[in-house]
């Protein structure tokens, strides 16, 4: 068949445009399904959580990056390594709290927003609300319990899309009762 | 841009999430039916808009054939990274698509252990070729079959999907089959 050109870019932008618009299908039922946006935010949340937890072992397996000794070495990886694995883009790490425990991440454009606008009924909706699950979830499983928040969000009117982390403890291993 | 991988794990949560969801809400009868059409639908929307994206600067296709042969090779090979491996057809409608290697079940098991919940995850793939073909000016049925075959010393992986395609050319057509 003569459709021969541009074969490798077109397929990057078309396997980003499927997840894209997968996750529009995503959200536009879990607004169906739910009656209130907090639900909606829960839910995604919730996703993401679980698919963070598997994301992260995927993530370690092509990265080969290696224990990071603090937390802002982790707001590097997650910024620079992982955001550009996945999602092609890498956001600024900036405003980090005295105590050095928060920061945001500061992305000119969201890749999970590109074809979407949100009506007004649904203006509590946090629409990429699954990358702050993904993030707490993949963090979760090295041993990092932190609060991900959306602070700015393109989809209402900010400039830019701001993730707010925070770090909140580091979580103990704990070996299962019996296995002295 | 979006690795593929991503797309996967936000699939395979998806799929689980509308299989809890539904279970949590009772009415366990009509539960596998209305996932499925759930899923499916979710892919029917997805797969139209894939399809006006991807096509937008080509030709307008010569016949049903040729059509077939783009959604078995260009878009195949967008969406789920390798061409379909076989295409037969009665030449009466009916059009089978076999994919020996299918992406989105190669984290299955290999042999016959988990066959029954392979459908699950096809009901998206169906609506994505679903939409696809109808945004074509193809009015279909598109159904899958799986059959697992134990991996024995072949060197193929031994998951193997049908995707059949019923295309309506004439008025009368027999009801709807069932999906699964």
């Amino acid at each position: 068949m003569s459709r021969q050109s541009n074969r490798t870019t077109d397929s990057k932008k078309m396997n980003a445009e499927l997840f894209t618009l997968t996750y529009g299908a995503l959200v536009t039922q879990l607004c169906k399904d739910y009656e209130n946006d907090e639900e909606v935010n829960k839910q995604l949340d919730k996703m993401g959580y679980n698919i963070g937890v598997r994301l992260i072992e995927d993530f370690l397996a092509r990265s080969s990056v290696g224990r990071c000794q603090d937390f802002r070495e982790t707001a590097d990886v997650i910024a620079k390594v992982a955001f550009k694995m996945y999602l092609g883009i890498t956001p600024s790490v900036t405003n980090w709290s005295p105590a050095g425990d928060e920061f945001s991440l500061i992305m000119e454009s969201n890749p999970l927003v590109d074809f979407v606008e949100l009506p007004d009924n649904h203006s509590s909706l946090v629409y990429s609300n699954l990358l702050c699950g993904v993030l707490r979830g993949a963090l979760e499983m090295v041993q990092m319990a932190v609060d991900v928040k959306f602070s700015q969000d393109t989809l209402r009117g900010d400039n830019v899309t701001e993730i707010r982390m925070k770090f909140i403890k580091r979580i103990e291993e704990n070996l299962p009762a019996g296995d002295e | 841009m979006a690795d593929d991988v991503l797309f996967e794990f936000l699939h395979m949560e998806m799929v689980s999430h509308i299989y809890k969801d539904q279970a949590s809400r009772g009415e366990m009868e009509k539960d596998r039916a209305t996932c499925v059409s759930t899923l499916e639908g979710m892919g029917f929307r997805v797969g139209q808009g894939l399809i006006e994206r991807f096509t937008k600067d080509s030709p307008s296709f010569k016949d049903d054939l040729d059509v077939m042969k783009f959604i078995c090779k260009d878009f195949w090979i967008n969406v789920f990274r390798k061409q379909i491996d076989n295409l037969r057809t009665n030449h009466q409608g009916t059009y089978v698509l076999q994919d020996n290697k299918f992406a989105l079940l190669t984290q299955f098991s290999n042999g016959k252990q988990y066959l029954e919940e392979a459908p699950k995850y096809l009901a998206y793939s169906c609506g994505l070729v679903r939409g696809a073909l109808s945004n074509l000016g193809m009015d279909c049925v598109v159904t899958a079959e799986v059959s697992l075959m134990p991996s024995c010393e072949s060197l193929l992986s031994s998951s193997s999907s049908s995707f059949i395609i019923y295309h309506h050319t004439t008025p009368n057509i027999t009801d709807t089959t069932e999906m699964f």
